[in-house]
């Protein structure tokens, strides 16, 4: 699949700057249409971020029932639920035992009762929820990334192109989407307000995430599952699951995707037993086909600087673009073109759900969030293919990588494919050795 | 004989000096180095006494009516606490990977925040730069883990001891008198922070030593906030413990405050919609994603409250946020 570069293309594939490009009605059908009209929602990962995102649902005030839920955990399902039920009480909130569904197939059952539905799982599990909650004709909140491996992302563009076809509406949480300071900067940006963009750099360097610890007891399959961000075929490497983020606003401002990654990485002051197989640094090029290159470095070393950043250089100015509600644009003498007010900002998370409920509730067909998040969490999988391997890749080379990183089973009793070793370390990948396509 | 006699005058000689010095030590200004590491800070002792607390400012009713307080004697920061310090305490690995020989068993039972998965400098730097965005209990845990590792207790300060050492036996609005324009001799505020937090310790201090207790960053204490605490306020030592999660009260102003905005009498609350960011539920109990304006200094009674005061002090549960 070639990246597509046309501007019009582009803005159709990520429904953003303005709703409305696709628009067109579609209707509930009336297997749907619940008789107080109000529809119905299942929690498909039962997370902090699921959590929080069945919150920002119901915080649109649209009538919204929650009717089932799924976690591979049942613990983890409890636990979502209570403060759910605190906040919002039973007449928003209707779970019962036989619509809690817990274990690795939890999910197509929950999908079943419901006409929206959020994926909040570790991003290994959205290939196939996603493909599940397509052919099922539901509404989607998919958080990002969408997958961990090549082969997830193709099944993930597949199933958007099925959605499409649908009129499924698909919204990601890539939140920068549907956050003032970049829709504002962005659009300067395509505008020409600092010319073409020749080059940028973007970051996510900080101190690292959180471990959760072995218990006696558990299964590989369970610990991996539990302490997942750690473990590439449910994680994907924190320049996937974190730094996507950032890659995917380089590829907002180009407006497209890059042909050739090259980079370095590895393990340095993350090394324990508990880190898993993933690096703690990567730095990589991306090398965009109008020749531009955008720097993208993302790394875990608590103690050092920290930035969480994008800039960009153009013919006639720069950017500078942060989660912080930063957004400016300047010319090379330094004179401000564009500030963004960073005061009074709408909380992007919430605003992802505004715009996707207030459409689900007009009956229109508005988003297809889909096929750009899966090419941006492409991108950032082609970037750890580069640091992991140490080679020059394409495009084309990563998006037709044959290395699938899913066990062969998906059970507690069943193996991961990367096991730890005698003393409990596990292997993790070596630049000039590893194969990863 | 005669020589075993003066042995023993020398050793109680020796004794008496020794006691003398440790009593002066007692209340003099200190400094703190975190056991293992290189990172050191300094207290200053702030004399027991009694003020006018609050002001007559009728533009903000809840810093009236100004009242009569007593204040026992206790050591303040002089510095608001920097990541230097408080990213040893957030990162386990971290603080093993620096310290020299073993952190300690107690110190590897604590409660650690959870590592934030924004980056919680808002890009405005580490080094040297005062630790922000922590919530109260964070900030409580600080100091739990600081008595672990020295067998000190240091809390935070209560909202009458923060003003106390803010106004430093002055009557003015601030401490330097009533102009507003001379702020920026010592205080990092909107009109000369250029949006960020500064370095510590780079403006001029107060009259004992306390330096940024305006500006730069909000200052946590341990209060809740009530409008009208003062008309009920006790003279003693008045505190009023924090039950509800917000608001509660934090004080100074802070890099993002106009000059006109800050004063010692002035009181800030603490507010809900500092954790709008954080896309998770429950939210955390550490941090505030949208408060890079806030952060803590340390205090240090001179008279110890009993072991177990100090274990209730330390231990109290955090209350659910969502």
């Amino acid at each position: 699949m070639k990246p597509e570069h046309s501007r019009r293309n582009f803005m159709k594939t990520s429904a953003i700057i303005t709703g409305g490009i696709l628009t067109s009605p579609f209707i509930l059908p009336k297997a749907y249409a619940a008789p107080d009209n109000h529809l119905k929602l299942a929690l498909i990962g039962c997370g902090g971020r699921g959590t929080g995102a069945v919150f920002q649902a119901f915080e649109t005030g649209h009538p919204i029932k929650l009717v089932a839920m799924a976690d591979a955990f049942r613990d983890r399902l409890d636990g979502s639920l209570k403060p759910i039920l605190d906040k919002y009480g039973a007449e928003k909130v209707d779970v019962p035992e036989e619509r809690k569904f817990v274990g690795f197939d939890a999910y197509k059952q929950a999908i079943a009762e419901a006409d929206v539905v959020i994926l909040a799982t570790p991003p290994g599990f959205r290939p196939s929820h996603f493909e599940e909650a397509v052919n099922q004709g539901k509404q989607i909140f998919m958080e990002k990334p969408v997958a961990t491996d090549a082969a997830g992302i193709r099944r993930v563009l597949a199933a958007a192109e099925i959605a499409k076809a649908k009129k499924l509406n698909v919204v990601v949480g890539l939140q920068r989407h549907y956050q003032s300071n970049y829709r504002e900067t962005i659009q300067r940006i395509y505008d020409g307000a600092i010319g073409d963009i020749t080059g940028g750099q973007v970051y996510w360097n900080d101190g690292g995430v959180w471990v959760r610890e072995r218990q006696p007891g558990q299964t590989e399959m369970e610990y991996q599952m539990r302490n997942w961000y750690y473990f590439n075929w449910l994680c994907g490497d924190h320049i996937t699951e974190q730094h996507v983020h950032n890659i995917d606003v380089a590829n907002w401002v180009k407006q497209g995707y890059p042909v050739k990654a090259e980079g370095t990485g590895g393990r340095l002051v993350r090394t324990g037993k508990e880190h898993g197989e993933i690096f703690d640094h990567h730095v990589v090029t991306f090398t965009y086909a109008d020749g531009s290159v955008i720097h993208s470095e993302c790394r875990h070393f608590p103690g050092a600087a920290n930035r969480v950043d994008e800039s960009f250089q153009g013919t006639k100015g720069k950017a500078y673009l942060s989660a912080g509600n930063h957004g400016n644009l300047s010319d090379w003498k330094g004179n401000a073109i564009y500030s963004h007010n960073r005061e009074n900002n709408v909380n992007p998370y919430q605003q992802e759900h505004n715009e996707l409920w207030d459409a689900l509730f007009k009956g229109e067909y508005k988003f297809s969030d889909a096929e750009n998040a899966a090419k941006s969490t492409m991108t950032s999988i082609m970037g750890r293919y580069a640091t992991y391997s140490g080679k020059v890749l394409t495009w084309e080379e990563a998006l037709n990588g044959k290395v699938d990183l899913f066990p062969e089973k998906l059970a507690w009793d069943a193996s991961p494919k990367v096991l730890p070793n005698e003393d409990g370390y596990y292997p993790h990948a070596i630049p000039g050795k590893t194969q990863v396509i | 004989m005669l020589f075993r006699y003066r042995i023993l005058l020398l050793f109680i000689a020796a004794l008496f000096t020794a006691w003398i010095l440790k009593n002066r030590e007692l209340f003099e200004a200190y400094t703190q180095v975190i056991p293992g590491t290189q990172v050191k800070f300094t207290m200053v002792p702030i004399p027991g006494g009694s003020f006018l607390m609050g002001s007559a400012n009728e533009k903000y009713s809840d810093e009236t009516p100004a009242h009569r307080v007593e204040i026992e004697p206790f050591w303040m920061g002089t510095h608001e606490v920097t990541w230097d310090a408080f990213e040893l305490f957030l990162d386990k690995n971290y603080e093993t990977a620096i310290s020299e020989g073993p952190i300690g068993q107690v110190v590897d039972g604590l409660s650690r925040p959870s590592l934030p998965y924004l980056d919680m400098t808002f890009g405005m730097g580490k080094e040297g730069k005062p630790a922000i965005g922590m919530t109260q209990y964070g900030a409580i845990q600080y100091c739990h883990w600081l008595y672990l590792k020295t067998g000190i207790f240091y809390r935070l300060p209560t909202e009458a001891e923060w003003e106390y050492a803010a106004k430093a036996g002055t009557k003015s609005t601030c401490f330097f008198g009533e102009d507003a324009k001379k702020l920026s001799e010592y205080a990092w505020i909107a009109e000369n922070s250029n949006e960020s937090t500064q370095k510590v310790g780079l403006k001029k201090a107060n009259p004992w030593g306390l330096f940024d207790i305006y500006g730069n960053v909000m200052e946590w204490t341990s209060d809740q906030y009530e409008a009208d605490f003062y008309e009920r306020s006790p003279e003693k030592n008045p505190q009023n413990p924090s039950i509800k999660l917000y608001p509660r009260v934090v004080r100074g102003g802070s890099y993002k405050h106009k000059a006109e905005e800050i004063s010692s009498a002035r009181r800030f609350q603490s507010e809900p919609k500092w954790k709008q960011l954080d896309p998770q539920i429950p939210k955390s109990q550490w941090w505030f994603p949208e408060a890079p304006f806030l952060g803590m200094r340390l205090v240090r009674p001179l008279n110890p409250p009993s072991p177990e005061e100090i274990k209730a002090y330390y231990t109290k549960a955090p209350i659910d946020d969502y």
